[in-house]
Formats: C-alpha cells, sequence, structure tokens
C-alpha cells in the first residue's frame, strides 16, 4: 500500500494532472508538489504526486510493480 | 553488480562476526517485505543475518476495533463507506467489507479525492472513507477534509486510523523482548517524513535505521549499511535511496498532515495501545470526524482465537511458527489480516517459504 507508482505528467491545470505511468493514464494531484510542472516524472500515492524521479529510477520501479504484479497473480493462482 | 554484492557480503560477513551472535533486521514495509521475499533476497544472506517483518502494512496493523467499528457503519443506511481496496477483505468478528458490498453500501476508491467525489454524487447518505495508511496516504486524507471544509461537503467524514512509523518503532524497541538490531526503513514513508525523522530512534536506542527502496540492489546494499554502521559501532540514520528521501521530506505534505491532524495515542494490533502513534483529526475540522459525527466510540479490541499476526507484526515468531498458518488460514480463507494482505508477511510466506518451519 505504500508503494508509489512512477508516472510522467501530461497535462497540468492548477494542482490537477493527468498523469502516463506505463502506457495508463489517470488523474493526480499535485497539491503536495506544487513546483511539479508538465512532463515531470513523479512519484504518484493513492492520487497524489509526493515527489519528482529521474527517468532510471522511475524505470526500476515500473519494472518492481510489474514483478509484484506477478507475485500477486501467481498468489491468487496458487490459492484459488 | 556482482562486485557490489561481493561488498555487501563482505560487510555482512564481518558485522557477524563482530557481534559473535545473529543480527536481527526488521524491515518496517510491506513493499520491502514482498520484495525480499519474491527476490529469494533472504537466502542470499549470511545465515546470521536474520530478517523480521514488522509492522510495515497498513492493513496488517490496523487493530479489530477499528475493522469492527467499519463494519458497524457498513450496517448502517445511512452511510455509504468509501475504502482503499486493501482494506475489503479483512476480517471482522461480523463479517468483512467484501461481504456488506452486495447491499450496495461500501465502494472502493482509489484515492480520498475519489471519496469526495462520492459524497457529492450521493447528497442522500453520509460518505464514511476509511482513513488509513501511515504518512504516504495521511496527506491524501488531508487534503480531502480541507477541500470538504472549504466546498462545505458536509455529508463526508473520516475514519481515522492513519499510523505513525517512529511510534510504532520506539515501541517495539521499548519492549524487553525484543530481538531487533536494527532497521531497514520504508522508501515511500520516507519520501514524506524524511530520513531525518528515524534519528530520535538512533539517539534513544542506538540502533541504525537505514532507507532503502524497493528493488533487490537496494534492499542488499541497505542491510550492508546496517553492517557497516554495526562494525564501526556508530549508528546513524541515513538513506542509501537518495533518488528520492531527503533530509527533510516533503514539506508541503507535512504541513498539511500538521495542519488536519493531531497525534494521539492508537491502537495497533499486536503491539496494542502505542502512545502518540495515530493522526486524528484536529478539533477545527471534528465534524468531519466520523467517531464525533455518529457519536460513537471504536468497538473494543477482540483478537481472533489463535491468530498470531501480533507477534508476527514484533517480530518475535515467523508465520510457519502459527498453527493457523497455510492449516486453516490461507490467502483465500485468510484469518488474520497478514495472509489477506499481499504485503503481508504470512502472505508472502506462504507463497515462497511454505515449507519452511523455523524454531
Amino acid at each position: 500500500m505504500c508503494l508509489a507508482i512512477p508516472a510522467r505528467i501530461v497535462k497540468l491545470e492548477d494542482d490537477r494532472a493527468i498523469v502516463d505511468a506505463m502506457g495508463n493514464q489517470f488523474h493526480a494531484r499535485t497539491t503536495l508538489l506544487p513546483h511539479a510542472k508538465l512532463g515531470d516524472l513523479v512519484l504518484v500515492h493513492a492520487g497524489f504526486a509526493i515527489s519528482t524521479i529521474d527517468e532510471n529510477e522511475a524505470r526500476k520501479t515500473w519494472q518492481l510493480i510489474e514483478e509484484i504484479d506477478q507475485f500477486n497473480d501467481t498468489q491468487n493462482k496458487i490459492s484459488g | 553488480m556482482l562486485q557490489r554484492i561481493r561488498k555487501a557480503q563482505l560487510l555482512m560477513d564481518a558485522a557477524c562476526e563482530i557481534t559473535g551472535r545473529p543480527i536481527n533486521i526488521m524491515e518496517v514495509c510491506g513493499t520491502h517485505t514482498v520484495s525480499i521475499f519474491r527476490n529469494g533476497i533472504r537466502g542470499t544472506l549470511p545465515k546470521t543475518i536474520k530478517l523480521l517483518s514488522g509492522p510495515g502494512c497498513p492493513v496488517c496493523v490496523t487493530h479489530q476495533g477499528y475493522i469492527d467499528t467499519v463494519l458497524e457503519l457498513a450496517d448502517r443506511d445511512d452511510c455509504l463507506i468509501a475504502t482503499y481496496g486493501d482494506m475489503i477483505r479483512v476480517p471482522g468478528k461480523n463479517g468483512s467489507l467484501e461481504t456488506k458490498k452486495s447491499a450496495g453500501n461500501v465502494k472502493m476508491v482509489n484515492s480520498s479525492e475519489d471519496a469526495l467525489q462520492l459524497a457529492k454524487d450521493n447528497p442522500s447518505k453520509t460518505v464514511v472513507f476509511i482513513a488509513v495508511g501511515f504518512e504516504t496516504t495521511a496527506p491524501a486524507t488531508a487534503v480531502a477534509v480541507k477541500q470538504a471544509a472549504k466546498e462545505g461537503i458536509d455529508n463526508f467524514c473520516i475514519l481515522s486510523n492513519h499510523k505513525l512509523v517512529v511510534p510504532a518503532m520506539q515501541a517495539l524497541l521499548s519492549d524487553e523482548n525484543n530481538r531487533i538490531d536494527a532497521f531497514l526503513c520504508p522508501g515511500h514513508v520516507s519520501v514524506i517524513i524524511g530520513y531525518g525523522a528515524f534519528r530520535e530512534i538512533v539517539e534513544q536506542y542506538c540502533k541504525p535505521c537505514v532507507v532503502a527502496g524497493f528493488e533487490p540492489m537496494q534492499i542488499i546494499e541497505g542491510l550492508a549499511e546496517i553492517c557497516r554502521q554495526i562494525i564501526e559501532g556508530k549508528p546513524e540514520a541515513k538513506t542509501i535511496y537518495t533518488a528520492v528521501v531527503t533530509e527533510q521530506g516533503n514539506l508541503t505534505a507535512k504541513s498539511i498532515i500538521a495542519e488536519c491532524f493531531e497525534a494521539a495515542d492508537g491502537y495497533w494490533r499486536g503491539l496494542g495501545k502505542i502512545p502518540k502513534s495515530t493522526l486524528i483529526l484536529k478539533n477545527e475540522f471534528g465534524k468531519f470526524d466520523a467517531l464525533k459525527r455518529f457519536g460513537i466510540t471504536e468497538k473494543p479490541e477482540e483478537d481472533t482465537t489463535g491468530c498470531r499476526c501480533g507477534e508476527v507484526l514484533c517480530g518475535l515468531i515467523d508465520p510457519p511458527q502459527c498453527e493457523l498458518f497455510g492449516q486453516a488460514c490461507e490467502p483465500q480463507n485468510p484469518i488474520g489480516p497478514c495472509m489477506v494482505s499481499s504485503e503481508g508477511a504470512c502472505a508472502a510466506w506462504f507463497k515462497y517459504n511454505r515449507r519452511e518451519k523455523r524454531s
């Protein structure tokens, strides 16, 4: 639950952003990151950007998220 | 990379030699727990380095009294429960939110803002947002409460169970039975609170506190940094996750938390009541506090018979030492929260170490 997702800000109006993570677009707020700007890569948690992040670090976290998703899928298959 | 791993192993071996006994390192983050199991990190460590999965999963640390209170509110016709998906399957005394969902009183949301929108869309109901999580989710709740106050959305309230990581770590170390030598501190919680927040633990208890990211190399090098501190006899609060964790953390997020919340004594599963460990709304936002709104108090603690999640969370036992583990309690039919959440120690252990029994 405490894993934030890296995503790129593709649209920004005041503190309301649309962000893109691994091809998925969703809404996020930049209230907690007032200096965030269009094109920035940010860590998004529970609908809020909490930090900027560089490309290299973002890629590592995306990879980790994919692995954890696989982990959860296998877990469901094993237990179900 | 092999060189980095070799260097980490040398530090770990040297630390074990100096102490002459096993070194117990506790991770306090569910995502660390999953990554450690997923990447088989335990198997790569010297036998004398033991990893303990601490109270790092918000679902797992949520006490039974809170769950039962949520379920009671879910039974009310005038309420709509808005919850993160993580909480939906946690069993209470009387079913779970999943079992109440068919009645239409429970909605899953991805953010506090979605919960607020639910309130706007359902003016005849009071939306109760199940505000759980550590310092990573607390600012999101605070923003929603402030927005509700500003826009006059009076049919919105929260049942706060936001937890603070540092007081829990202090409580663990205050227990004379604890076997913790150091903490691997949470990555994204530290984005908010900053690694400086762990300095008081280092000063009070002389235990290394090192923040690491979630990929395997970060975890291994975080453990190695702890070992380096043990060798040198100089415990520090430090981050090796420098890409996103600073000393001060996210000042905007911290100030929004401080504006809306104050720290109060609160219950944790397995750890009991911990002073100043739970965030409750300040008086000026009191009308958004579900307990005040409905004039109720939290249900008393009634732990599930036989479930040893509490001891697991304190690092006192490993999951297989619980009699229910893998028998009556498994991911499809979880009895305790550490098996419900995919970030829970029991669920991770079930997936990867089922055959292992540890004494």
